[in-house]
Parts: structure tokens; sequence; C-alpha cells
């Protein structure tokens, strides 16, 4: 455990600042409303979540990369057993799905932990994808082994790859910002649940035209944009605890607004085909751990390599 | 002891399948029943055992085969005294203890127990297997307890017959409303339709698409 930077106790402060007042809000509302309304009693769920991550991400923040590595290893888990649960996989699969959750993803996570990043880089596209397949094919089921073989090669991608690269920016040695890279986590997932939020009120305030009827009915144009702005300029404000001028922040924020609105279509299409409304049940109501987690998977490893290319010195 | 290898089992369940209860045909209160499930899986009963709350879980004993529990010191443990199993002889030929007498037994203690009609675990690629009598033998000798059906979802994909490591995958456990046997009802008819009923909250006989939309 290290001492959290001043920066991460200010930013912490924050979000619990902002938390409370969002709390008080909800609870004002839900005793103004006479009778049991969806949306109140859903923001007020959400409120409830976003307590519960914050309280987890801070903490995990404060134990530094030994605790950002174990709470992330464990999101991969969860996340990976619901993706695993909604696929085709079968009976000859049973050893690549074991290899994926006991060997591929503990390795992944150790080499992010010892920051080896020739190896974590490649070692799912690379290894993983290969290996898997060859085990697959020992047991001799060729029935749909194109699509079983796909299945397990994106979940360790989507649920492991991607979001081990949240731990992975604690690697980056960026000069002058030393010792202080768990900020860059708490800008890449405050701007990525900033732009949720936001595009949520926008979507209620002026929602009209739906972006994607078929994927994502709540969608729509006018939130999106709105969202997306407003929240590439929080980014912008928080460019303070980054080592990036606040341009640079806005630009990043925006890619990762972005990608994290296009993440979050793809992992819709997925609930779709497989006839799902939810990922998971963690909690009653609240989907799962990959509803959660969409939009930070497909953020995460661009906002990594974006940084790593500009940034860093490794 | 027991206690705590009861917790270590429970928290790897949790771990494993992430298992949630569904209550939709029955509320989770106390009240003895007999809960009857689909078999596919030494770990069934484990599930059900998961998802009842503590006070009524202290209260449920399952019902297992004798021959498979009684087997090795450690399966006996497990069995006995972890779970407080009621074992019965499964071979008709040369039992000495009626099962279903050991089961109304079992009740009169005023315990709720956990049944698997199918007998043994199904390998038949077949959603159910033709349910066995004592199921409605058990319902006549007790006809003022409920019975109610538990679909376990998924327990069979996370391991299956034959492999030794667990695939983490979500179960559930979805509970329908009790049923009894109805007067003048015939063997085979209670057994249809308890079998009908457990069926029925299989997920895969909803469609799936229908969710969706």
């Amino acid at each position: 455990m290290s001492f959290p930077s001043s920066d991460l106790v200010t930013v912490l402060a924050g979000i619990v600042v902002v938390l409370i007042v969002a709390s008080v809000i909800g609870y004002a509302l839900q005793r103004a409303s006479s009778e049991p309304n969806a949306v109140i009693e859903n923001l007020n769920d959400r409120i409830q979540a976003w307590w519960i991550m914050v309280v987890l991400m801070g903490l995990a923040l404060i134990g530094g990369k030994t605790g950002v590595t174990v709470l992330l290893g464990f999101c991969s888990f969860a996340a990976l057993r619901e993706f695993a649960t909604l696929t085709d996989t079968r009976r000859a699969d049973h050893w690549a799905l074991a290899a994926a959750f006991f060997v591929v993803l503990p390795v992944q996570y150790y080499l992010i932990w010892i920051s080896w990043y020739g190896l974590y880089s490649i070692f799912i596209p690379v290894y993983a994808f290969l290996l898997l397949p060859i085990i697959a094919v020992l047991r001799g089921d060729t029935d749909k082994f194109l699509v079983r073989v796909a299945e397990v090669q994106w979940a360790l991608m989507i649920c492991v790859f991607c979001v081990s690269h949240v731990p992975a920016l604690l690697s980056l040695e960026i000069p002058g910002y030393e010792g202080r890279n768990v900020l860059l986590i708490a800008f890449l997932v405050i701007v990525v649940q900033m732009s949720d939020v936001l595009q949520y009120v926008w979507g209620k305030l002026l929602g009209r035209t739906k972006i994607a009827p078929k994927l994502s009915p709540s969608k729509t144009v006018e939130g999106f944009v709105g969202g997306a702005l407003s929240a590439t300029a929080v980014g912008a404000g928080l460019g303070w605890m980054t080592p990036f001028t606040p341009w640079q922040a806005a630009l990043l924020s925006f890619v990762i607004v972005l990608m994290g609105f296009f993440g979050g279509l793809v992992m819709s299409a997925i609930k779709r085909d497989r006839g799902v409304k939810d990922w998971g049940n963690l909690i009653a109501g609240h989907g799962g751990f990959i509803d959660r987690l969409d939009s930070v998977i497909f953020s995460a490893p661009i906002f990594f390599h974006v940084v790593r290319y500009f940034w860093s010195a490794v | 002891m027991g206690r705590i290898v009861g917790f270590a089992i429970l928290l790897f369940a949790r771990f494993i399948t992430a298992v949630r209860g569904r209550w939709e045909g029955i509320a989770p209160v106390d009240g003895q029943r007999i809960y009857f499930a689909n078999h596919a899986s030494h770990g069934d009963f484990i599930l059900i055992w998961t998802v009842l709350p503590p006070r009524m879980r202290r209260r449920t004993q399952p019902v297992a085969g004798a021959d498979y529990w009684l087997k090795t010191p450690m399966r006996r443990f497990i069995g006995r005294d972890v779970f407080n199993a009621v074992l019965i002889d499964r071979e008709r030929e040369n039992r000495t203890a009626d099962p279903v007498a050991q089961m109304i037994e079992a009740l009169d203690t005023g315990s709720s127990l956990i049944v698997f009609p199918e007998g043994t675990r199904n390998q038949t690629g077949q959603p159910l297997q033709p349910f066995k009598s004592g199921l409605y033998h058990l319902a006549k000798g007790r006809p003022d307890v409920d019975l109610v059906p538990a679909w376990i979802d998924n327990l069979n994909r996370v391991m299956p017959k034959g492999e030794f490591v667990p695939i983490p995958l979500i179960c559930t456990v979805t509970f329908g409303a009790p049923l009894r046997v109805a007067e003048g009802e015939t063997k085979q008819d209670f057994l249809d339709r308890a079998q009908a009923a457990l069926l029925a909250l299989s997920p895969k006989v909803i469609a799936p698409k229908a969710i969706a939309s």
C-alpha cells in the first residue's frame, strides 16, 4: 500500500461530494413523488451502484498497483463468467474454458502486475487465441466449431484483454508524472461514467431522434451529442490531474466517449443476439458486471495505447 | 467443523455460479416444504441450499443416495455432517429401510426436504427423466406439506459428468407454485403434473428471444 497522493484524495473527495448531492436529490425526488416512479427508482438504484463502485475503486486506487490489479482481475472473472454463460460452448469446450478462466486470466493479470508490456499486449491475441482452439479440437467435436472457438476468443478479448488495460495504465512511465498513474485510471473511469450519465440526462431532457432503435431504444442523437460534448468538457476540466494540457485532455476524453458509446452499442447487439436484457444478475435490477463495464471495455485499450504512444517513455 | 466446511462450500458455489434464487411461484418464507428439483449434478442440492435464506437452510435436509454419499470418508462427512442429508438406499433388492418411510420420518422432525424425483442424475440429453413414484407416496404420506418445484439451470454445463474442474457460469434456481396431490388423482396423473410444473420453470422452455422485446 502506498500513501495516496494529495490529488487522489482531492478527486475521491470530489466524487464523494457529487454522490452525496446525487443521493440527497434522489431521496428528495422519491419523497416528493406521491406514487412509485420507475425513473426515480432506477435513478436511486444507479446512485447506490455508484456508491459501491466508488468505494471499491477508491480502496483499489489507494491500494496502488496490487489493489487495482486484483480488483480488475475479479471484475474480469465476473465478466467472463457472464459472457461464457451466454455462449454456445459445450462439453468439448470444457478444457478450453477452464484454461481461459484459470490459466489465461491469472497469467494476463500477473503480466500486467509485473509490467511486462511485450508479453501482456500479445499474450491473449497470439498465445491464447492459438492455444485454445488446439485444446478444443483435441476433443474431436467439429459441430459449430468456428462459432464456439470465436465465442471463447471474443469472451477473452472483451472480458480479460480489454479490461486488463485499466491496470496496465499503471505501468506507463510518463516523465514528470511519476507515482501519479492511478489518476489516469480515475480520469478514464470518471469520463466514461460522466458520459453515460450525461447522455442519459440529455436524452431525458431533449431526446427525440432515436440513434439505433433496433439496438438500444433509449439512446437518442440529442442525448449522444449533448452527453459526448459535456463529458468532453468535464474531461477537459479534469486536465489538472493528468499529464495532459486541457486541449489534450478534451481530445482524449472525446476519444474515450466515442469508444464508450460504440462499445455500448456492440455489447447491446450481442445481448440482442442472445435474447437477453442484461448480462447477468449481480444485484436484482442492476444487470450484470458487463452492463456496468461495457463502455470502459472499449475505451480502455485505446486510451492506453494513445497515452503510451504520445506520452510514455516505455 | 461441519458449519465451517458448509460455509466454505457455499462460498465456493457462489464464486463459481453466482447463483440466484428466483422465487416466482412462492415466497422464501418459513413453512415446511418438499422441494423437488431436476438432477444433473452432485452439486444440485448445494445450489438450492445456497439460495435458501439461512434460517430456512438450517431446517432443510437433502435426500441423497446412500451408495454415493457413504462411499468415502470425505463424502460421508459432507453428506452427513455438513448437509445433514437423509441418505436413502436406492437398490430395491437388498435394502433394509424404506426410503419413503425415512423421508416421512425426517418431515416429522420439522425438516423441509430437497428431493430429486428423477432418482439419478440426468445424462439423457432430455430436459427431464420420468419421475420415480416416491414423490407421490411422499405426498400421499404427508398431504399437508407443500411440494415446491425448483428448476436448477446451467449447473450441468458447469461440471458435466466425468469432468473435475468446474467452469464458472451463472446458474439460477427458479421456484414455482406449490402443489399437492388432488382428491382422487392417480399416481401417474400426479407425477405427470409435477413433472410438467417443474419443466415449465426451465428458462429454455420460455423462448429466449421473447424476453428481449
